[in-house]
């Protein structure tokens, strides 16, 4: 958090300019501020009023069972869809309001990590890599090659860069995608399930990583997951989605001590409580009448 | 029968929908190909060359095939029908006119549309059903100029190039029965071949490739980006490809021939 000493931060800072880099950010200041965030599909509601701030540095846990809207939720903040209503600033712009061109400045200072890695199957792991490199940066050829070397040992996968994604395993995918997310030093960082399919050890190994770039370096991390022993191990702070809605918000302890009984439920892994795991028979019966 | 006519419906719903999605992905590839560069955004030049190797060069042998046994029957048939007047000799004439104007532009279209628009729909396709398409934007690489102009660039190159081939690949199938089995000489051949054949054939043979090029990447490329669920949503847009590909070029090819002809 900023010194006391000094005024309190402005929680957006700075209007970045063209570059997308002027405004400066201290550790603790928001960077990603979702107010009041509506979502449906195909009159389906899946985000029903969400606000939520991520700050400079920390390491957001998004938890919440399947179809409660928290992939909605990264997929809204990453820019592939835009909210029905409400608005999302990332670095103090609004990125529902910008053209496609115009959140390019913005996208270059995040990272994403998809559920399935996203390997682009036509290229090696090393050219997956480096494309960003490539694409937004006019660094040498043999700069890349040493960064496409640097990211590959952070992820544990030395000498890989030749392969191409069909010879990897999924576990393998997926730490080549971190590899890629971080090609370009990226401020915030967004991981959808990047527990999924990694052995225990790899996946310490992941959750290292990421308490290391929000400790070192001040990368953001909003990490979409399930495994609720890794989540613990990461979060700054917690947030439990369910209906559309954030229903508990938190730091890890708090967490762990609420007595709300679904966020109990869910943390403690409980097939009984009261998330319902069926429908009701009348929900049933309109679901299959198509009402 | 009025399910039918219903089915009909949606299925021509269907189409115009898709065309009105292909005429906006046509728009945003003029952009990143004519405006964006004056923004910094480069064409991928390199990969517009891979793509047409990979597209093109390839198709040769198939467009050859089909090209030449059309071009052999073609000349059979229509030696058999001017055999009833006399001069066999005109069928050179036919060859000639109607492979430049016609057939070449024609089958090498359709040859394309099972070839590349097929290729084209299954690869992007299966790219947005494994977040590639997501994380190229994430990464604020534009879809549409990152991979859909490089691959309807080459196309569009491409197709006019093949029917250049298939044109000469059809007349010498036509050339080897007229000088083989009809006793027609090589000149001869040549001088009825060039007799009907106007300048305006060449250059009309020549647009409808490039529009036929252009029709087999826009819906390659629009079912491709289209492509909901998962495997089984890629075969259908491969499907829905090579069907409205064959479709649209026959008919992009009536209104061309009624509108330049008559």
């Amino acid at each position: 958090m900023a010194d006391a000493s000094n005024p309190p931060p402005n929680p957006l800072p700075g209007n970045p300019g063209e570059d997308g880099r002027d405004g400066q950010f201290q550790k603790g200041d928001v960077i990603i501020r979702c107010t009041d965030i509506f979502k449906s599909y195909d009159g389906r509601p899946i985000l029903k009023g969400v606000s939520i701030d991520v700050r400079k540095g920390e390491t957001l846990v998004v938890m919440g069972g399947s179809g409660h809207g928290k992939s909605t939720l990264l997929r809204l903040m990453i820019g592939a869809e835009l909210p029905d209503s409400g608005t999302i600033e990332l670095f103090g712009q609004d990125i529902t309001k910008l053209k496609e061109e115009d959140t390019y400045a913005i996208k270059r200072r995040f990272g994403v990590l998809f559920q399935s890695g996203a390997l682009y199957n036509s290229m090696t792991v090393g050219e997956n890599i480096s494309l960003p490199l490539r694409e937004h940066t006019d660094l040498d050829e043999n700069i890349i090659d040493i960064i496409v070397k640097l990211k590959l040992e952070l992820v544990g996968l030395r000498d890989f860069e030749h392969l191409v994604p069909a010879q990897l395993s999924g576990g393998m995918k997926k730490r080549v995608g971190l590899a890629r997310a971080i090609a370009l030093d990226p401020e915030i960082i967004f991981y959808d399930e990047p527990g999924a399919g990694l052995d225990p050890v790899m996946l310490a190994v992941i959750d290292e990583l990421i308490t290391g770039l929000g400790e070192k370096l001040g990368v953001a991390s909003i990490v979409v997951t399930h495994e609720m022993h890794s989540a613990f191990r990461i979060a700054d702070r917690m947030v439990l989605m369910h209906g559309g809605h954030i229903l508990a918000e938190g730091t890890p302890d708090e967490i762990k001590k609420s007595d709300d009984p679904v966020l109990q439920q869910f943390i403690q892994g409980k097939a009984e409580g009261p998330i319902p795991l069926r429908l009701s028979s009348r929900d049933f019966a309109e679901d299959l009448l198509g009402g | 029968m009025t399910d039918r006519l219903a089915a009909l419906g949606r299925s021509g719903l269907e189409l115009y929908r898709f065309v009105l999605f292909a005429f906006g992905l046509f728009g945003g590839f003029l952009y990143w190909l004519l405006v964006a560069p004056w923004k910094g955004f480069k064409v991928r030049y390199s990969e517009v060359a891979r793509q047409a190797v990979r597209i093109g060069v390839n198709a040769v042998p198939i467009v050859f095939l089909v090209n030449f046994f059309v071009g052999v029957t073609l000349a059979i048939t229509v030696a058999d029908i001017l055999r009833i007047f006399g001069p066999i000799e005109y069928t050179g004439a036919v060859m000639g006119v109607g492979f430049w104007r016609e057939l070449s532009p024609l089958l090498t279209g359709i040859v394309m549309a099972g070839y590349a628009g097929a290729s084209l729909a299954a690869e992007i396709g299966t790219m947005k059903v494994g977040e590639e398409l997501m994380a190229l934007e994430a990464s604020a690489l534009n879809p549409v100029r990152f991979l859909c102009v490089p691959r309807l660039l080459a196309v569009m190159i491409m197709v006019p190039v093949l029917t250049l081939f298939g044109n000469l690949f059809g007349i010498y199938g036509g050339y080897l029965i007229c000088t083989g089995l009809l006793d027609i000489s090589p000149q001869l051949f040549y001088d009825r071949m060039l007799d009907p054949l106007k300048v305006k054939d060449i250059w009309v043979g020549g647009l409808k490739s490039v529009i036929f090029g252009c029709i087999v990447g826009l819906v390659g490329l629009g079912q491709g980006l289209q492509v909901r669920g998962g495997a089984e949503g890629v075969g259908r847009a491969t499907t829905n490809a090579v069907v409205y590909s064959i479709i649209l070029i026959i008919v992009a090819d009536c209104i061309l021939t009624v509108a330049l002809y008559f």
